[in-house]
């Protein structure tokens, strides 16, 4: 794993940070620099998305690559944040909590640790809303 | 007067029965789990440590209340489990949620009170003018070795605050501490569990420092134990706090609100932390709170604390999952499972 890799992507880990235009009220994530609609007259500007959507559909890994093999079986899901966009993700919860149309939120979790002595990295993961 | 702005709790939604892990050393579950009082403890997620809680809480502590993350200028975590040796948890909880880069951040360590600590940090910044808003939060993934009397108790969880000077939810009249070097707990670098020192646990060490901190609140103070709603104090067990509850003057009906061990376990750090946002999830304005933890080694950090009207109309509580809330949410594993989670065991490579 590349640490300086890592860290440049740090921000729209931690939080899902994308980007809107501001022309027709499109947003991107991952963050786009032009809008696809408006082309020259589209405004981009940062957006914080809110971490709040729905469950679009899921798969549930069971086998899974080191080093994430350890956690299967989990669902990973297309989620449609509330802002109208589409991201992939973790969901996690019981396997048969999963639901298509399931409300979640991100929730901030451990990604992957690089053995014992290397970088532990973090990010977003969502949870069904209770 | 500087105080609290707003507060977040977070638990993880496995939980491990204390008979369950009694049915694993062949120990009498039911008479250990009345002997502490606690009943089950919460486990972490494999995915989930104590920077992921600290982030969570402060998350939701900004849930209820939004404060400008530019304006936050101190944030320190207190725990004896922080994931890197090297590496501070604050940064990471500064990055997550939005308040870098300009503010301090340190880790801080004091056995369970390092998140306590946190908070009287925050109010000497505050109080000086350094910050506007400190955040100060305590959390932990508490270790204990397998079939050591500390793994009936150790658990996960932890909490956040938010510290400022105008608008507060709950005034802090008064912090102050007692402090000596006793030999109760510790845990050397490099060595996955702590070890205790037998009879220095008790007497010398968690009444001492908890009623030394507390009488000399209450002498500053000129207050009675009848004069507070609530009161909060490091909960190891049950049955340290309601004693030491008793020895006070508190009733029984004081400590309840804030006694979340018998159904989460001993979160080290994050127990005060827990136990008085618990309290804030119920208080009403005028509600007097008396705090006290302890941390091995030895320390206790004593508050006094008046929630104001702010708490209805200047946070929304509801915005985030109350400590009630975060205990119904669970589910239950075995002791396999828990070892697995805590990491006591792992597939070979
Ligand atoms: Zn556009």
């Amino acid at each position: 794993m590349s640490v300086p890799r890592f860290w440049r992507k740090q921000p729209q880990r931690y939080n899902i940070i994308g980007t809107k235009c501001e022309t027709c009220g499109s947003h991107f994530y991952p963050p786009r620099t032009i809008c696809p609609q408006c082309r020259r007259d589209g405004k981009i500007v940062d957006h914080k998305f809110r971490g709040t959507g729905k469950v679009v559909t899921f798969s549930i890994i069971r086998t899974a690559s080191e080093p994430y093999d350890y956690e299967a079986p989990f669902p990973i899901a297309i989620i449609e944040l509330d802002e109208g966009t589409r991201m992939t993700a973790p969901v996690v919860c019981d396997l048969d909590e999963m639901e298509i149309g399931m409300p979640v939120q991100a929730t901030f979790r451990k990604i992957v640790a690089d053995g014992d002595s290397g970088m532990i990295v973090y990010g977003t993961k969502f949870v069904p809303v209770k | 007067m500087v105080g609290i702005i707003t507060y977040g709790a977070y638990i993880p939604r496995f939980r491990v029965k204390t008979e369950e892990i009694a049915r694993v050393w062949g120990a009498n579950g039911a008479e250990i789990a009345a002997g502490l009082g606690v009943m089950e403890k919460a486990v972490p997620d494999l995915d989930e440590d104590t920077l992921t809680m600290s982030v969570n809480a402060a998350r939701f502590a900004l849930d209820r209340r939004y404060v400008n993350p530019d304006e936050i200028g101190a944030i320190y975590v207190g725990s004896e489990s922080h994931p890197y040796a090297v590496k501070p948890t604050a940064a990471t909880v500064g990055e997550a949620i939005g308040a870098t880069p300009v503010m301090t951040a340190a880790d801080y360590e004091f056995a369970c009170k390092a998140g306590t600590a946190g908070i009287q940090t925050c109010m000497g910044l505050v109080k000086s003018g350094m910050v506007k808003y400190g955040i100060a939060i305590g959390a932990d993934v508490a270790q204990g070795a397998p079939g050591d009397a500390l793994e009936y108790t150790a658990a996960a969880g932890g909490a956040a605050f938010v510290i400022g000077n105008e608008d507060v939810i709950a005034e802090i009249n008064h912090t102050c501490s007692f402090t000596t070097d006793t030999p109760d707990f510790w845990r050397r670098e490099g060595q996955d569990y702590p070890r205790h020192g037998g009879r220095f646990s008790g007497e010398p060490a968690y009444f001492k420092h908890i009623q030394g901190a507390a009488r000399m609140m209450l002498e500053k103070m000129g207050t009675e134990p009848s004069d507070y709603d609530y009161a909060v104090f490091h909960q190891p067990n049950a049955k340290f706090p309601r004693n030491v509850a008793a020895m006070l003057g508190f009733t029984a009906e004081q400590i309840k609100p804030g006694l979340a061990v018998p159904r989460l376990g001993n979160t080290y750090s994050g127990a005060v932390p827990v136990g008085l946002s618990a309290t804030l999830d119920i208080a009403k304005p005028g509600d007097r709170i008396f705090v006290t933890s302890y941390g091995s080694g030895s320390g206790s950090d004593a508050f006094d604390i008046t929630v104001t009207d702010a708490i209805e109309t200047l946070i929304d509580r509801k915005a985030a999952p109350s400590v009630e809330d975060l205990l119904n949410n669970k589910k239950y594993i075995d002791y396999a499972v828990y070892a697995k989670h805590k990491g006591k065991i792992v597939r070979a490579a």
